[in-house]
């Protein structure tokens, strides 16, 4: 399945000390350059801030690279990033991988650097063997039903329908109660203006 | 709350529960139970006369139980829509010997003991959650006697005895003898703050609850002497600390410490609190003629919601995951505050954590502005991670659509000689089918088999003795993973994660390669049940996993090196804890164990290899009585 010769970018962060301060990047760095298809290394303080993310683009385009592998933080937070970063290049964005060596790696083995450093280049390794692998994909797009759900009609509820339906959307707005209004319908004055709180 | 009674674009559906959604952003389904309105709420014009004929007594709710009410009535004055309610429950009207006074006397005929509940079937984009929260009920302290002695009052019980529309009319008179107290005590973290009784977070509102009560009291009664026991002051919001400071002009009394206990005098029902104030290190002694519990907020999780009768609780139909204090879990705590972990549901209120009316607000606005966003857009782009069929392999034997959570998949017919329907739409990506698939005809986009076995690899390359092989789902235990980082929780250093979108994902054959590829212990992790984002795929999971102990014990390897964990997406301490009994556990497997292991499923592959190579000979041999159907298809 493996294409005949690929071309990977491999981007190291530092994130400030978050990572460098347990990881050893150089290191890391020097690992990733020897593994298979490896062609370019670029470390970074931060590769989600805009520096990195040009960083990124420039090297798909010098080294006309077909995978991108991000060892930073979770794909929780920035994988979006990464995808609209490489896609911006003319990458397909499901040929980006991360290996997560923040919340997984540097924050959880503060105290041993050198396990810290092992593990993230294993992570680093796995993620480029996972990248080898990764296919070119198209997302389809979906019509959307124009109309919300509200669950709930205490004021939280209330305003949230209220808003939806000021901004044109149809609102179902479901309370269980024969009554809408909740707790708040049941306090005499609030604070600030101290007036009803109906 | 008129207004969203009559906006041309809001309808309301009182009395109603959400009982099943389905789909997908932009796409879901909801089925709503509305409750059989046994009055037309639309024809009712609130004349009152059906209450007055109702000869059934209740205690009234919205009073906390201090006036009554009738089986048909109006849930307060200004309940919208204003329409008179009946009650099923204590009506008279449905037993036998029928009451049917209301029937009679309401001219404009608005009422129907024959209603029906109905169903309804709302195709809607986005979803916010706001079914808000309790307050602590404070029973459980019996030290401060609350039902005991009826001067013992909760905040919420306050708000109905000095409210203009409550049952004394707005005097504030204390139940004993309706009389003026003019000695008030407030008891302030009634419920919060407390690892034993309660919760143990702070509930947020009770401290400038109290200050506003107590202004309240010294507007109406100047002459009340109102006096706080209390932990901290917590003012932290705008224009809190002016608030508090002005109680303190007024001459409002503050007593640091949480009285112990609190006495009654049996004849006068007035009140003596004896506490240790913290400030002078003296006990004292208060006697009071009424005294105020400032109970904290609880989630709803807490108090049982959902196993009404057995109901799914709206948290469970939409696999809303909890953060260890019971409320509901966002989507990033910081960046993605109002967010769901699944997209296009949104929260609002007191359902994500405890706040006040104008936090209420400015989150509710957050998540109409987010739930907005995603239907003025109009369409929605899905992530490419959908399960699709090899046809050339299938063979057609119906087990991808009986295990999809989601009726993504329409079954296939041998008989008919039908492939599997893929529906994209529909699949969540959770991998469900692929892990079972018998036959391997299902390529999961994204997260395929060779992709998953090229991380296994990777990671036992080298010195894979010192490794753990661990499979987490990205939304529980991979996020709970992210949870420990955050929370910089230390562990061993020798777990690998492998994310796949659901545990359902993981193939008895990504376990089998990982032993065979010299792991020492592997893991799966998913979701606990009542979290799983794909309905009920972490069953699957959990089966398949028990399947392959069996054969595990069967072949002599200990099971042991397999193991199971449910860790959601806020149990970063449970996630460490694992990691360490782990690494335990690691430590007792032994190389020649590993290599015993190796060999064993060597041999299995190549009795497997070898069964397989006679049956394509023999379908081969025999074409027209194939029982290859992939090969019968191409033909």
């Amino acid at each position: 399945m493996t294409q005949e010769s690929l071309r990977i970018g491999v981007f190291v962060c530092d994130c400030g000390m978050n990572i460098a301060g347990t990881v050893d990047t150089e290191a890391l760095a020097t690992f990733a350059a020897e593994l298979p298809d490896v062609v370019t290394v670029v470390r970074n303080r931060y590769t989600c801030a805009e520096p990195g993310q040009q960083e990124i683009q420039k090297a798909i385009k010098e080294h006309q690279l077909d995978r991108v592998v991000i060892a930073s933080c979770t794909p929780k937070i920035h994988e979006p990033t990464f995808r609209r970063c490489v896609e911006e290049a003319g990458l397909n964005p499901y040929l980006v991988e991360m290996a997560n060596i923040r919340e997984h790696c540097s924050w959880v083995h503060m105290k041993d650097r050198k396990a810290a450093t092992d593990k993230a280049k294993d992570l680093v390794r796995s993620a480029i063997g996972r990248a080898r692998r990764l296919e070119a994909q198209d997302e389809k797009t979906f019509p959307v039903t124009d109309s919300a759900l509200v669950i709930g009609g205490g004021v939280a509820g209330i305003q949230a329908a209220l808003e939806l339906a000021e901004g044109g959307h149809q609102v179902y707005l479901v309370e269980k109660e024969p009554s809408i209004g909740g707790i708040m319908a049941a306090l005499d004055k609030t604070f600030p203006t101290m007036d009803c709180s109906i | 709350m008129m207004d969203a009674g009559r906006h041309p674009r809001i309808e309301l559906l009182v009395n109603s529960e959400v009982e099943d959604v389905t789909g997908f952003v932009g796409n879901y389904r909801a089925l709503v139970r509305r409750k059989a309105q046994y009055v037309d709420t639309d024809a009712c014009n609130s004349c009152a006369e059906c209450a007055e004929v109702c000869p059934v007594v209740v205690p009234d709710e919205y009073q906390q139980g201090f006036s009554s009410r009738k089986a048909i009535y109006m849930p307060f004055p200004q309940a919208v829509p204003a329409s008179y309610f009946l009650e099923a429950e204590s009506c008279l009207g449905f037993n036998p010997i029928a009451c049917g006074k209301c029937l009679e006397v309401c001219e404009k005929e608005c009422i129907d003991y024959d209603a029906q509940d109905e169903l309804l079937d709302l195709e809607v984009g986005t979803i916010v959650v706001a079914t808000g929260m309790d307050p602590y009920d404070p029973r459980s302290n019996d030290e401060y006697g609350y039902t005991r002695f009826p001067n013992v009052i909760t905040s919420m019980e306050f708000e109905r005895l000095i409210c203009a529309g409550g049952p004394t009319e707005g005097e504030f008179l204390r139940p004993s003898d309706r009389k003026v107290p003019s000695r008030i005590g407030f008891i302030q973290c009634v419920g919060s703050r407390s690892a034993s009784r309660g919760v143990p977070y702070c509930s947020n509102i009770c401290c400038m609850n109290t200050i506003k009560q107590c202004l309240l009291l010294a507007d109406h009664y100047p002459e009340s002497q109102s006096t706080v026991f209390y932990l901290d002051i917590r003012a932290f919001g705008k224009g809190f600390e002016e608030l508090y400071r002005r109680t303190r002009e007024e001459g409002v009394h503050y007593v640091r410490g949480l009285p112990g206990q609190v006495e009654e005098d049996p004849v006068t029902h007035d009140l003596k609190v004896r506490v240790e104030n913290t400030l002078s290190g003296r006990i004292e002694s208060h006697e009071l003629d009424m005294l105020v519990l400032a109970t904290g907020l609880v989630p709803r999780t807490l108090n049982g919601n959902g196993d009404r009768r057995g109901k799914r609780s709206v948290d469970e139909i939409l696999s809303l995951s909890h953060t260890s204090d019971g409320f509901v879990m966002e989507a990033h705590p910081k960046l993605q505050p109002v967010d769901a972990p699944s997209r296009g549901v949104y929260f609002a209120g007191c359902i994500e954590a405890p706040k006040d009316v104008k936090d209420s607000v400015t989150q509710a606005g957050a998540a109409a502005a987010r739930a907005g966003n995603v239907l003025s857009a109009g369409q929605v782009r899905i992530e490419a991670i959908t399960a699709e069929l090899i046809p050339d392999i299938c063979a057609q034997c119906k087990i991808c659509a009986q295990v999809c959570p989601f009726n993504a998949i329409v079954e296939a017919s041998k008989k008919d000689n039908l492939l599997p329907d893929f529906i994209e739409a529909a699949c969540a990506g959770c991998g469900t089918c692929a892990a079972e698939c018998p036959f391997d005809a299902i390529h999961m986009r994204h997260f395929a088999d060779a992709q998953i076995t090229a991380q296994i690899e990777a990671i036992l390359a080298e010195a894979p003795m010192q490794k753990i092989v661990a499979f987490a789902c990205n939304w529980c235990s991979y996020a709970g993973g992210d949870t420990a980082g955050i929370s910089r929780l230390q562990y061993p250093a020798s777990v690998r994660l492998i994310r796949t979108m659901c545990s359902g994902r993981v193939d008895q054959r990504f376990i089998w390669h990982a032993f065979r590829s010299g792991a020492p212990l592997v893991l799966v992790s998913g979701c606990h049940f009542s979290d799983c984002h794909y309905i009920d795929a972490v069953t699957w999971t959990q089966r398949r996993v028990e399947k392959v102990w069996t054969r595990m014990e069967k072949l002599g390897i200990r099971p042991e090196r397999l193991q199971l964990e449910w860790i959601s997406a806020a149990e970063g301490q449970k996630f460490a804890r694992v990691m360490r009994e782990l690494d335990e556990l690691l430590r007792k497997v032994t190389p020649e164990e590993v290599a015993e292991t190796q060999e064993i499923l060597e041999r299995e592959e190549a009795k497997e290899q070898k069964k397989k190579a006679a049956q394509a000979a023999a379908a081969l041999a025999t074409p027209a009585e194939s029982t290859d159907q992939g090969l019968e298809r191409s033909v």
